[in-house]
């Protein structure tokens, strides 16, 4: 299957032909593949090489220009490196941009922790007006893509090579049920919606589908929570676990309820292999998923 | 955007107004070399270099200055203030709560503005990416400046923009390094050689001349970024 990141660079190739108010910037990540639009448009997609504060400080100031720029790289170095300039010359200096991340939590389980980083969510949620896509097939990531790039906001899109094996319909900003039950809610997030199918299957439980996580749907988690018969909510995130914990409370603040957050955790593996491993040894493969979401529902 | 606007004023004043203007804001009639070591520099730049007009704050056509050495405005705030930009008014306001006047300026709450500052390091990569911009919309007429102190240069930030901005040839890109030699290790070599192995075209002039920052800020560097030392006293 195409990847999302394949996706994203011929999406991105053709917006720049028949948008001149768009930019890509690169930090000689995906170089090559953008190489044809380069040819086309010198002046809109930029490399500026291996320097992530500039990657950011240049998408702020090309906005300051008044162009809608695109920032792509994975998501250590678009997030984490960089963050004081995700702060500062993007929210504070109120401009727009796409930040389009590529890599997920342990897409690149081999290369370790330096090429990971599940807390690129949580670190963008201490910061104002940030939309933030997680898509779970390469056609909702097409679709959040041209979305974003014909609005004015600050939009994270994470992309992941971890995909749902069909798309759902048009990604709407709000959560989805894609399946309804009655002994509690699940809200799954992008790719982690085929292992929760997965690992619900058989249980009358209500499944939600996120591909936009900030803004919160909040009014879709309270309906879905007071429908069943309990208000027991599980949340299954592909980055670290709670990122969305608060969002959560928040909107069930005003009845009793039982809260589970699933996601990456923070602990140190020091273990290589395959992104599925990984998956396995944070409990999110489908087994330990289903596990986890029974124990919780007693 | 600049969603606020503090109401502009007709008057403008002339450089002997400056240290009335600053007294507004520090309470103080005589200012020590550190308040006003970009006094000059600034006063230039807004009298005799920049393209803007305080009635059209954001014309495309405009020139952009970026102050990345937010620490320390008072002289800039005066500056903006003689120009035109902003009602000598607020000035006695000066950091409080209900001014858009902070100890680092925001764009967001003063017109004419360009970029929140005070965080070092972030002036001038994002002058870069302004001077891109321009260009990548076809508007080769408006020049960026950015103001950077010595020893704002530590920042590394300012060697990814330094080393970038030189291989492409950015020439509507200026620089001006107000120099009071307060950088903890100094600069081995001297700030403009810094530059210049980058590609920079370089200029070294005293801070405190008018017309030789004027001449500094408006010679040609065809196919290259500018670079101009302002040496200022060092500070104390």
């Amino acid at each position: 299957m195409e990847t999302m990141r394949e996706r994203f660079i011929a999406t991105a190739t053709e917006l720049l032909d028949t948008d001149a108010r768009l930019a890509v910037v690169l930090a000689d990540i995906s170089t090559a593949q953008f190489a044809p639009a380069a040819a086309r448009h010198p002046d809109r997609v930029i490399n500026v090489g291996i320097r992530e504060q500039l990657l950011i400080s240049v998408a702020g100031g090309l906005a300051l220009a008044g162009l809608r720029p695109i920032a792509h790289t994975f998501p250590p170095f678009l997030i984490e490196r960089p963050f004081e300039q995700v702060k500062l010359d993007l929210t504070h200096q109120d401009v727009g941009v796409v930040l389009v991340s590529s890599g997920g939590s342990y897409d690149m389980a081999s290369m370790g922790r330096t090429h990971q980083s599940p807390g690129d969510v949580a670190l963008l949620d201490t910061l104002d007006g940030w939309t933030i896509h997680v898509p779970g097939h390469p056609d909702e990531a097409e679709a959040l893509l041209r979305d974003a790039a014909g609005t004015d906001g600050r939009v994270y899109l994470r992309l992941s090579s971890e995909a749902n094996p069909r798309p759902r319909p048009a990604p709407s900003g709000r959560f989805e049920a894609v399946r309804t039950g009655t002994a509690g809610t699940v809200l799954a997030v992008g790719p982690m919606l085929q292992p929760v199918l997965e690992a619900t299957a058989g249980l009358s439980l209500t499944v939600l589908y996120a591909t936009t996580i900030r803004p919160f749907d909040a009014r879709a988690l309270h309906q879905a929570a007071s429908a069943a018969q309990a208000a027991d909510v599980v949340l299954v995130e592909p980055y670290l676990a709670g990122t969305s914990s608060h969002q959560a409370a928040d909107a069930l603040a005003d009845r009793p309820h039982r809260l589970l957050s699933l996601g990456v955790s923070p602990t140190e593996l020091r273990r290589y292999g395959t992104p599925a491993e990984h998956a396995a040894a944070h409990g999110l493969d489908p087994a330990s998923l289903r596990r986890r979401i029974t124990a919780f529902l007693r | 955007m600049t969603t606020a606007s503090p109401a502009r004023t007709t008057q403008t004043f002339g450089y002997n107004d400056l240290h009335r203007l600053m007294s507004l804001m520090t309470g103080d009639e005589k200012h020590g070399p550190a308040a006003t070591s970009t006094l000059d520099v600034l006063w230039v730049l807004y009298d005799r270099v920049l393209n803007v007009d305080p009635g059209h704050p954001e014309a495309p056509q405009r020139d952009r200055f970026l102050l990345s050495k937010g620490h320390g405005p008072m002289a800039y705030y005066a500056v903006l203030a003689a120009r035109g930009f902003i009602d000598e008014a607020l000035l006695p306001g000066f950091g409080g709560f209900d001014s858009p006047l902070g100890h680092h300026p925001d764009r967001v709450l003063l017109p004419g503005v360009e970029i929140s500052s005070g965080s070092l390091g972030h002036g001038l990569p994002l002058a870069v990416g302004t001077a891109l911009g321009l260009r990548a919309l076809r508007l080769p007429r408006p020049r960026v400046f950015t103001l950077v102190g010595d020893a704002e240069l530590d920042e590394g930030s300012n060697h990814e923009a330094i080393a970038f901005a030189g291989a492409v040839g950015l020439e509507n890109l200026h620089t001006v390094v107000v120099d009071n030699a307060s950088a903890t290790h100094g600069w081995r070599g001297g700030i403009a050689a810094r530059f210049e192995g980058d590609g920079w075209s370089v200029r070294t002039v005293d801070g405190h001349d008018h017309a030789a920052l004027a001449a500094a800020f408006t010679a040609p560097h065809p196919g290259r970024p500018h670079l101009v030392v302002a040496v200022v006293e060092p500070k104390e």
